[in-house]
């Protein structure tokens, strides 16, 4: 038997095409039924995901997404409703579904599609779509390699559990009884790995990964397997450290999920639930001066690049936070008239974020800060955006005297978010553009490190 | 309900509407057969959602949704071919049959003669969660809690509440010729607050539910008893101060604290990483691996839990396994990928987060069984320490065995007596270490009120967790504060 990838070769354009029909007849459908407004997303992706451990293969998946979600408004009355069928008749029972809802629920005023004037209307050519033609033998081959230069990299790689190969193509269409009805289609591709180091003292893992939207942006993958390795190897010989106060660098990987948490607590839902510590904070100091956080929604090849946001609102730069100052919060149409203020083409989330900055070699912010924690690893949930209390589990690397001395595994680190953003003293320019938000190694002044 | 009838009802779900029947899917475990394929199934799933919620005083979102599909699955030694389709028409799944047994080099088997059904027990009611209430019944019951929750101190200035409904109804045909079906039923019921005092303002969240309908919310003051809970959470930390830093003796409070064992030695315990050799525990089956005071359970037999199945995503009735007995790996929990390739059975712990993704060895209802100390008694064994009753959830690195688990409510220990409230703060340490000191055990087991999700590589399902109050000699707590001198 062949191997088969499922619509892989599929015509993004005919795709396309076939879904906005599909949003077209679900649209008329529930204006047929008595909703006053409706919108729709409709979505279709395939892809093929294959695994490899010590050597052989291990998995080999077809993936292959496709259902519709439908908003109706009864006036001010909401009802949702989702279904992977898109046949005739999962239509009509979604739609019908969606309508009974909106009639137990109660009326909210900030109900209700965006505007009309702020749909969309030129829709920029983003460079999302370039597929890989890489079939299964081929992908195998790829993650064995990947795994091979793991295992070669040190002798004191003990064990795997493997390296992945996916891709992905997919096609989603938004449209609403405005009139707005658009297709947006990509693809993403990744080469990952997971290497095992071993010693007396036990085992530590470590991954490394690469993704794109265009497969000859792929980083070497070879060098995928290597640094999983490297990274894992970096791990063995951790030594405890005294529990105190300490200058914490967060790696970059790290240090995009740090930055996630202040976009966080300027996010719409969580403002008007009152769930942030940073409530009427517009025009207020939330970060160090040094600090800017720009969304660049129209990145060509950007891995979050949209032309407009989950309410068809034209999405544009803009600076969320612009020299510490909370410039903008991120908000949708519903969570910006909840607060009497405008939409900021954030629905469902932002666009490319950059931390703004100005950058200075990883080796110099380590002799900077003396002595303290390197931190390149994060566990747990224990952020609570209502107070900004942080408290995670972490691993990484001792700085003394400005140089690294030994990993450093099963400690925390601890502090009000609101004295980290202020206390980042410098930022890297080791910047990780594998990510939504895009930042270099970043260097906060003081954290309580306990172990 | 017997599993028989469970069986007829599902095929009656899940074929009639595409005029599928015996004689199709027999076909399809045919084309699924090779001779270098060892076994292959197909994971017919319907599953429907529920939900309302409330905030701001209003049922502002209500959200409905109907999935359903099948996984088609092929397995050659240790290679696994797989593929889903969201559709359970004929051509889906020949597509999806050809796909997943392009992993096989050899041409089509003999395939499956007649099916036959597979005996287990029944663990849960066959109830619709959904239509077991009106809509406007649900839309009363959040404005009911919501009132209830205000009324019960002025400081409470927001409320939350949700309640969220599945139904899932399954069938398993693989090419030995055994089918088996499941109807499970999944309730749940959350509250958060929000109270403020002076600028300062905290939350507290509680919950609960199981394999049932939502009788337990109309005739019982469950949901009242979720709300109260919320705002006493959030009450206490309105008071608390900075958490110390450092290691110390950690007292855990009895029920959902149990997701300490989750952490600390249930992944680790999962047949995948102990075939590859890849947890912390790997090779040590036989030997000491926690205090002798531990002993710790997967059950998946206790009637209406969220954890529990009558049998699992591949077909296998659920089971009661014990992990470790008194201190003593003795079993590790299996699919049955891992088991045959352990040479093992499986314990009925193959698990799935739907027929779009492939099983794994997961955990059902985890849970540390009852010791001997009064828990006042373990409280006054600790001079100064930490006495953590609630979590926000854990996470762990299996293969180095360290994991973290982020305490909601917790008090500091001063001279044998809980003292004032702490913030939040993420406990950390090495599962293997940490079961070894484990030095005081309560009589005051309880198992969790029912709101476990757990993930695992990029998969979620529900489980429970269960404790007695212990005591921990030391791990390290992750506050701001002063290490307690």
């Amino acid at each position: 038997m062949k191997p088969v990838v499922p619509q892989q070769d599929t015509d993004p354009a005919a795709l396309a095409a076939s879904l906005k029909d599909l949003v077209t007849r679900i649209l008329e459908e529930a204006k047929r039924q008595g909703a006053t407004a409706v919108e729709v997303a409709a979505g279709d992706s395939s892809g093929l995901l294959v695994s490899v451990r010590k050597g052989e293969l291990e998995t080999v998946e077809f993936t292959n997404d496709r259902g519709f979600g439908i908003t109706v408004y009864v006036g001010v009355r909401k009802g949702n409703a989702s279904t992977s069928d898109a046949g005739p008749d999962a239509i009509r029972d979604t739609v019908r579904a969606a309508l009974n809802i909106a009639r137990y629920t109660e009326e909210d005023p900030c109900n209700g599609l965006a505007d009309a004037a702020l749909m969309a209307q030129h829709i920029p050519n983003l460079d999302l779509h370039h597929p890989w033609d890489v079939d299964v033998p081929g992908a195998t081959d790829r993650a064995a390699e990947t795994e091979a230069a793991g295992f070669a990299y040190d002798d004191r790689i003990v064990n795997s559990e493997g390296a992945r190969v996916a891709t992905a193509r997919g096609c989603q269409v938004y449209g609403n009884s405005h009139g707005f009805l658009e297709a947006a289609w990509g693809t993403r591709h990744s080469t990952s790995c997971l290497m095992i180091a071993g010693d007396a003292n036990g085992m530590q893992p470590e991954d490394w990964y690469t993704v794109s939207r265009d497969p000859a942006d792929l980083e070497d993958h070879v060098e995928v397997g290597r640094e999983a390795a490297r990274r894992a190897v970096g791990r063995l010989g951790c030594r405890p450290v005294q529990t105190g106060t300490y200058p914490v660098l967060f790696a970059a990987p790290v240090a995009a999920g740090l930055i996630s948490h202040l976009l966080a607590a300027i996010g719409g839902r969580a403002l008007y639930r009152r769930e942030s510590y940073l409530l009427d904070s517009l025009g207020r100091q939330a970060a160090t001066q040094a600090i800017t956080l720009r969304e660049e929604p129209h990145r060509p090849k950007g891995l979050a690049s949209a032309g407009y946001d989950g309410d068809g609102v034209a999405t544009r730069a803009k600076t969320f936070i612009d020299e510490g100052v909370v410039a903008s919060y991120v908000l949708d149409s519903y969570s910006a008239r909840r607060l009497g203020m405008t939409t900021t083409a954030n629905a469902g989330g932002y666009f490319n974020l950059d931390v703004v900055a100005e950058t200075r070699p990883v080796l110099e912010l380590m002799r900077d800060m003396g002595t303290g924690l390197l931190v390149t690893s994060l566990m747990g949930q224990g952020v609570n955006l209502v107070t900004g209390d942080y408290s995670r589990g972490a691993g990484g690397v001792w700085i003394a005297d400005g140089e690294p001395r030994h990993p450093v595994d099963e400690v925390t680190i601890a502090a009000n978010l609101d004295d980290v953003y202020k206390g980042i003293v410098g930022c890297g320019d080791d910047v990780d553009r594998r990510g939504n938000i895009q930042t270099g190694s970043l260097l906060v002044r003081e954290m309580t490190v306990a172990n | 309900m017997t599993s028989t009838s469970v069986i007829v009802s599902a095929r009656q779900a899940l074929w009639d509407p595409d005029e599928i029947g015996e004689p199709e899917v027999t076909g399809l475990l045919g084309r699924l057969s090779a001779k270098d394929i060892d076994t292959g199934e197909l994971f017919f799933q319907l599953l429907r959602h529920e939900a309302w919620g409330l905030e701001d005083g209003k049922v502002k979102s209500g959200a409905y949704s109907v999935d359903r599909g099948v996984g088609v699955r092929a397995i050659s030694g240790e290679k696994t071919g797989f593929a889903y389709a969201d559709s359970i028409a004929l051509p889906a799944l020949r597509e999806a049959t050809e796909a997943a047994r392009s992993i096989a080099r050899t041409g089509y088997g003999s395939g499956a003669g007649a099916l036959t059904g597979t005996a287990a027990t029944v663990r849960y009611a066959d109830v619709d969660p959904i239509t077991s209430a009106p809509e406007d019944a649900k839309v009363a019951l959040l404005h009911r809690i919501d009132g209830f929750a205000r009324g019960l101190d002025p400081r409470v200035s927001e409320v939350v509440v949700r309640v969220a409904l599945d139904c899932e109804i399954n069938l398993v045909v693989s090419t030995d010729g055994l089918m088996s079906g499941d109807a499970r039923p999944m309730a749940r019921f959350d509250v958060m607050v929000l109270a403020e005092q002076d600028g300062r303002r905290e939350r507290g969240v509680s919950g609960g539910g199981g394999r049932f309908d939502t009788a337990w919310l109309f005739d019982t003051d469950a949901a009242e008893e979720y709300a109260r809970e919320a705002v006493r959470i959030a009450l206490v930390n309105l008071d608390a101060v900075d958490a110390p830093a450092g290691a110390m003796p950690v007292v855990l409070g009895p029920g959902w604290p149990g997701v300490l064992l989750h952490e600390a030695v249930g992944h680790g315990l999962e047949g995948d990483f102990n075939r590859k050799g890849t947890s912390a525990f790997s090779g040590r089956m036989g030997e000491v691996v926690a205090s002798e005071l531990c002993t710790v359970i997967d059950d998946a037999t206790l009637a209406d839990r969220r954890g529990s199945l009558s049998v699992d995503d591949e077909g296998t009735p659920g089971q009661r396994t014990t992990l470790i007995e008194n201190g003593v790996l003795v079993g590790y929990m299996q699919d049955k990928h891992n088991a045959r390739l352990m040479g093992a059975e499986s314990t009925g712990n193959g698990r799935r987060q739907s027929y779009a993704h492939l099983p794994m060895p997961r955990m059902t209802n985890t849970f540390l069984a009852p010791g001997e100390s009064e828990p006042d008694e373990i409280i006054a064994s600790v001079d100064k320490g930490v006495y953590a009753v609630s979590f926000g959830g854990g996470q762990v690195d299996i293969t180095s065995g360290k994991f973290v688990f982020s305490a909601t409510e917790a008090y500091l220990i001063e001279g044998g007596q809980v003292g004032p409230a702490i913030r939040g703060a993420t406990l950390i340490g090495n599962g293997p270490e940490v079961m070894q000191r484990v030095s005081m055990v309560g009589d005051d087991f309880k198992l969790d009120g029912g709101v476990g999700i757990c993930g695992k590589d990029g998969q979620t399902i529900p489980v429970g967790v269960g404790q007695p109050t212990l005591k921990i000699d030391e791990i390290t707590v992750g506050g701001t504060g002063a290490a307690l001198a």
